[in-house]
């Protein structure tokens, strides 16, 4: 998959070549560290912990959103991105060189999250949680960047931007991100479950501290896993046939 | 050797119907202009045969396989209409970013040489100038060595030396081997470059044939004058009346004027000029329809006692008020 790592990279340099664009989808992860964690769950080692990891979701979900939602949206306004499926590639090169980009650009927008956790608050984490909890982003980016393919495919990229931005702070308050584990206010606590980042901080808690995970929150993940999927490539397919056939 | 067909393609937008059953076939070795006004399914058979749209019904081929399958295009190369080029990226960077999709690629170097952009490799393409970016992109479709390209208005935006440039480069291309579709609303682009002419207009094939057969088809003159009344002319394939002004688009113009004056005809203020390209395919494209001839177009009134001058001097000695323009021999 050389070509995938060829379109990764200058997706990439597209991407670099306008700072701003990195800056913004690390930003609110890492105000929201500094407004709300550093000063209520500071001192607390273990709630730290819980509270940057909760962040850390966060992170993901907003820039797995955004960059594809957004991204996906304005590249299909371009008239570069039909010449390049004139190209002798089929789609797979472009596809994972983006999502390898997106990745990397995950993990970017993480750095700050993870240095404000590691140098203002008490959150500590053993070497081998933080690996295992590196993998669990990975797996976490996976029902979000389903999510913005879909907002992406199925939106023109003004409506996508304004999707994007409607989607993600429900998801992020109504999941408990903005609260340490099982101390939200009650009726998020009877919804967050029922949302994908609820199991998506879920398996993150459990990755960096002593978390016993809800069944019912990473069965519900799943099943939006696969309903985002379906509807991810219902957009594309339908992106392709209106461009195609 | 057949390189790119298309075989009965249409093509339906919604209720828009750009192509109607195109039959074309591009052979090796060739040079095939396609000629057509603006909206007459140029791009659309561009995108159909580069494999970016499938058509409604029919087949299209290139190699003798389906454009959309990414092996049967490993040969072509390809400028679509518009220029879009990542702002961000250098050129030096796309060139190479379409190079890695090709196994033995022109070195970067040599190809922006060609196409007269070797000083530009470090500049941002979103800084180039429209005909910069122009160049660019028509230079990135012979990066992959591709035996067949496929350019779809290349030279539109360009000054005068910068189109020759671009037809230096693409005969160049064309004198080594090369086969070239190139799609163009200029019949002068399409006169200086190809040997055999497509027409396309309303999504229909209008005439398939050498530049020379075409040239007459579409080097219809417009004969405008005042008259009363006219008698049955040669080669007449549209008239009109606008503004008490009657206006004949014919095919030979020397022959029409000749009858004219040999029928003893009264008319004033002769007038020959060429016609626009656009003019001459809606000749042609109304006078294939049998109804469409002989309609009178909306601009015709009833121009009884209106008309000024006529019959107060016999027309036998008068000269033609103006020469034809544009120098060109009609060809009959």
């Amino acid at each position: 998959m050389q070509l995938a790592l060829v379109h990764a990279r200058y997706q990439l340099l597209e991407i670099i070549r306008i700072p701003v664009a990195v800056f913004g989808s690390a930003f609110f992860p890492a105000a929201a560290m500094i407004f709300f964690v550093v000063p209520f769950a500071g001192d607390d080692p273990a709630g730290a912990t819980f509270a940057t990891a909760s962040m850390v979701t966060f992170s993901v979900m907003s820039a797995n959103i955004f960059q594809y939602g957004v991204g996906v949206a304005e590249d299909r306004d371009q008239p570069w991105n039909p010449y390049t499926r004139t190209l002798p590639a089929g789609p797979a090169p472009r596809f994972t060189g983006r999502v390898l980009a997106g990745l990397a650009l995950t993990y970017l927008s993480l750095i700050p999250v993870v240095v404000i956790g590691a140098t203002l608050t008490a959150a500590r984490i053993t070497p081998a949680a933080f690996l295992l909890t590196a993998g669990t982003v990975a797996v976490i980016s996976v029902p979000f960047t389903l999510m913005g393919l879909a907002i992406g495919y199925s939106l023109p990229s003004k409506a996508a931007i304004v999707v994007a931005q409607v989607v993600f702070l429900p998801l992020a308050f109504g999941g408990g991100l903005l609260s340490a584990p099982g101390e939200a206010p009650g009726f998020i606590e009877t919804i967050a479950p029922f949302l994908p980042t609820r199991g998506a901080a879920e398996l993150m808690w459990s990755a960096v501290g002593d978390y016993r995970i809800e069944p019912l929150s990473v069965i519900m993940l799943g099943v939006w896993v696969v309903l985002l999927a379906a509807l991810a490539g219902w957009a594309y397919r339908r992106d392709e046939g209106r461009r195609f056939s | 050797m057949i390189l790119a067909r298309a075989d009965q393609a249409s093509r339906r937008y919604g209720d828009v119907l750009a192509l109607d059953r195109v039959d074309v076939e591009v052979r090796a070795g060739e040079l095939v202009g396609l000629l057509g006004p603006n909206g007459a399914g140029k791009s659309t058979l561009m995108n159909l045969l580069v494999g970016l749209r499938r058509p409604s019904s029919g087949r299209v081929e290139l190699f003798g396989g389906d454009p959309r399958d990414p092996a049967s295009r490993r040969q072509i190369g390809v400028t679509p209409q518009e220029t879009g080029l990542p702002g961000t990226l250098r050129v030096g960077e796309v060139v190479d970013f379409v190079s890695a999709h090709y196994p033995d690629p022109v070195p970067r170097g040599e190809l922006l040489d060609r196409f007269g952009l070797g000083d530009l490799a470090r500049r941002q393409t979103g800084g180039l100038s429209g005909g910069q970016r122009r160049r660019l992109a028509v230079a990135l479709a012979f990066v992959g060595r591709p035996r067949l390209v496929l350019l779809d208005e290349p030279t539109t935006g360009l000054d005068v030396a910068a189109r020759h440039t671009l037809w230096d480069a693409i005969r160049a291309f064309h004198d080594d081997g090369g086969t070239v579709l190139l799609s163009s609303h200029y019949l002068e682009e399409v006169e200086a470059l190809a040997r055999r002419v497509v027409v396309i207009g309303q999504g229909r094939v209008l005439a398939d044939d050498t530049v020379d057969a075409v040239r007459g088809i579409v080097g219809v003159r417009r004969v405008s004058l005042v008259a009363a009344d006219l008698p049955e002319l040669p080669g007449v394939v549209r008239t009109e009346r606008i503004d008490g002004r009657l206006h004949l688009l014919t095919t030979d113009a020397d022959q029409l004027v000749r009858s004219l004056v040999t029928a003893g005809t009264a008319f004033t203020d002769l007038e020959v000029r060429p016609t626009s390209l656009e003019e001459a395919f809606l000749a042609i494209t109304n006078s294939s329809e049998p109804t469409a001839a002989s309609q009178p177009t909306a601009a015709s009134r009833p121009t009884i006692g209106g008309q000024p001058t006529t019959g107060d001097q016999p027309s036998t000695g008068d000269q033609p008020s103006t020469a034809a323009a544009g120098g060109r021999p009609t060809t009959a």
